[in-house]
């Protein structure tokens, strides 16, 4: 454990991002999915996709699994291409559907996949933990939803992997589910495993993850905690009726991101909507003035475009044939 | 001062972790396969059932005692039972890649160790055992109707090859697999097979020379049926030898070309 002297630094540093992307684009035929994505996540995060159907998030977690190759740019997972990361079971991922075979029992398929890594914890220990003992010689097709679930888990933590992709994992799950789900998550991480979990609900971001990936057509289009996101997406409305008014001095104001004047009735999208109605108040002879909160899902949506673009993008996600 | 970022927990450091031996190939696997199959009823039926009812109603014709070669008419018929039948189980295990790749299997598997490689051999080698699962039943059923003649050398020796020549049709097994989706593979090579068979001199002898014959002599049955037959008959044409080996060119090279290409999410 000590021996850092015999390790070969030249190639392999020390520390290295659990997953990274540099000017990543993929296309699939004429269609542009993912527009150049620069991303390093560090070893223990948990990091949220978040974007709505069509934004890229699936097509650039297959990219990091090695199912396809970036068009351009290069991935990188622990410092290795992502096929080699996978060889050495430090990845694994969890999709929402399929992935089973439905003739197999539910210990035949986790001593299939055991038998496939070099080092893995015992079956019998991964069926108790994954509370599917009891049902292991059953027929995956003849399986709940929820166990199947289950099973994939008990599948994808056999190699006790660094980095953990789920793709909109809580699909279909009510809120109990999802919550449990979570919290059997959040145990996990505490082993400093890394997990990258793709969805389009914001909450669910804003909720389990320590850093929120906001991706829009193919691009980055935020990243930060999930308070910086949400104050991304919290801006409010103030509206009034005024005579005459300045509208650059307003635009001015830390925290405008618009204003409009349609005759006399003035609209401001801001940030800090105090600080306008302050000023509106003060310095003109504004009447009428009323501050409207954002939804923060409207706000989500007008900062992922997605309102716009779903249909032009539907297609591009991840489904090429 | 080399201490001076956070270490990684030491199982999630890369160079800690192996990549297995021989692409993740393993007998646990391999074992696990073998049963699934056998617990699959349309396979037994193919493998066990089939070959032998078509061996006693081919094989019970009158003039079964005519010398044939090194043998006699029953020796031949069995023999070409036999390859039928396990043609017909090496197509069907080749096939079931339509099935794991429509159930996300193979995608699943793509995120495991696993090579394309070791794959491949798995599957090949699970076609080969219940190749020769179906001739042993052949053959077994032959003894004990006691009318196929030949000497134990001839006898082996038509088994063995007949074993070797059921490749060619795994691996169309497993190009038709990948060719047509989910689960209506067999339902094309089922009856595909069985014209294959007629055309090939499986079932019905073709006159030589005929023009049946010589459209029949480029068909994928017919050279290897003559291959797993040339102990038994002690003659093996050019032409049968170069069908075989066309035949297994096109069918391997379809495989890998559709498994190459097999990047979609199904």
């Amino acid at each position: 454990m000590t021996e850092t002297t015999t390790r070969p630094t030249a190639t392999l540093p020390t520390r290295r991002a659990a997953v990274g992307l540099t000017g990543v684009t993929k296309d699939f035929g004429q269609v542009r999915a993912v527009r150049g994505i620069d991303l390093e996540i560090h070893p223990g995060e948990v990091v949220a996709f978040l974007g709505p159907n069509g934004a890229g998030k699936t097509t650039t977690i297959d990219m990091i699994l090695g199912l396809s190759e970036p068009t351009s740019g290069e991935v990188r997972v622990l410092g290795l291409a992502p096929r080699h990361a996978i060889a050495r079971g430090l990845v694994s991922a969890v999709m929402q559907t399929g992935g089973l075979l439905k003739d197999l029992t539910v210990r035949e398929t986790v001593a299939y996949t055991a038998s496939l890594f070099v080092d893995t914890r015992p079956v019998a220990e991964v069926l108790a933990t994954a509370g599917i003992a009891d049902i292991a010689d059953r027929k995956v097709g003849r399986c709940s939803g929820g166990e199947q679930q289950r099973l994939r888990f008990a599948m994808a933590l056999l190699s006790n992997p660094a980095l953990l992709l789920l793709d909109e994992p809580t699909t279909g799950m009510d809120v109990e589910g999802r919550r449990a789900f979570w919290n059997s998550i959040r145990r996990d991480t505490d082993t400093g495993r890394t997990v990258l979990f793709a969805t389009h609900y914001l909450e669910e971001a804003d909720q389990y993850a320590d850093r929120i990936v906001l991706i829009s057509q193919g691009r980055i289009v935020a990243d930060g905690s999930g308070a910086q996101i949400r104050a991304l997406a919290s801006g409010r409305t103030v509206r009034a009726s005024v005579g005459r008014v300045d509208t650059t001095a307003i635009a001015a104001i830390a925290g405008v991101d618009s204003v409009n004047l349609t005759g006399d009735r003035l609209t401001v999208h801001a940030g800090d909507s105090d600080a306008v109605a302050r000023y509106l108040l003060d310095r003109t002879d504004a009447t009428d003035l009323e501050i409207v909160s954002k939804g923060i899902e409207e706000a989500f949506l007008r900062l992922t475009g997605s309102s716009d673009s779903s249909d032009s993008s539907d297609s591009t996600d991840g489904s090429p044939r | 001062m080399t201490t001076s970022t956070a270490p990684l927990p030491d199982s999630f450091d890369p160079d800690t972790r192996r990549v297995p031996p021989l692409g993740g190939f393993n007998a646990t696997m391999l074992g696990i396969e073998l049963r699934r199959t056998l617990r699959n009823r349309r396979t037994i039926i193919f493998t066990l059932v089939f070959p032998i009812a078509l061996f006693l109603a081919f094989g019970g014709q009158e003039e079964w005692n005519t010398t044939v070669g090194r043998g006699n008419v029953a020796a031949y018929v069995m023999v070409s039972m036999a390859f039928y039948g396990a043609a017909l189980t090496a197509a069907s295990a080749g096939a079931m890649v339509a099935v794991e790749r429509a159930q996300g299997w193979s995608r699943q598997l793509r995120l495991t160790p696993l090579s394309p490689t070791a794959y491949i051999l798995t599957k090949a080698l699970l076609a080969l055992t219940l190749g020769a699962l179906a001739i042993g039943v052949v053959n077994i059923a032959g003894v004990a109707q006691g009318r196929p003649s030949m000497d134990v050398g001839t006898w082996i020796a038509s088994a063995v090859l007949t074993l070797i020549c059921t490749l060619v049709f795994a691996a169309l097994g497993v190009f038709v697999g990948y060719l047509v989706p989910s689960e209506n593979a067999m339902q094309i090579l089922g009856p595909g097979l069985a014209l294959f068979a007629f055309l090939g001199n499986v079932f019905i002898p073709i006159t030589q020379g005929s023009l049946m014959w010589h459209i029949a002599s480029f068909t994928p049955m017919f050279g290897v049926a003559e291959i797993s037959r040339s102990v038994l008959t002690g003659d093996l044409p050019w032409y049968a030898v170069l069908n075989a080996v066309a035949w297994l060119g096109i069918f391997v090279a379809g495989a890998a070309w559709r498994m190459s290409r097999d990047t979609a999410r199904v």
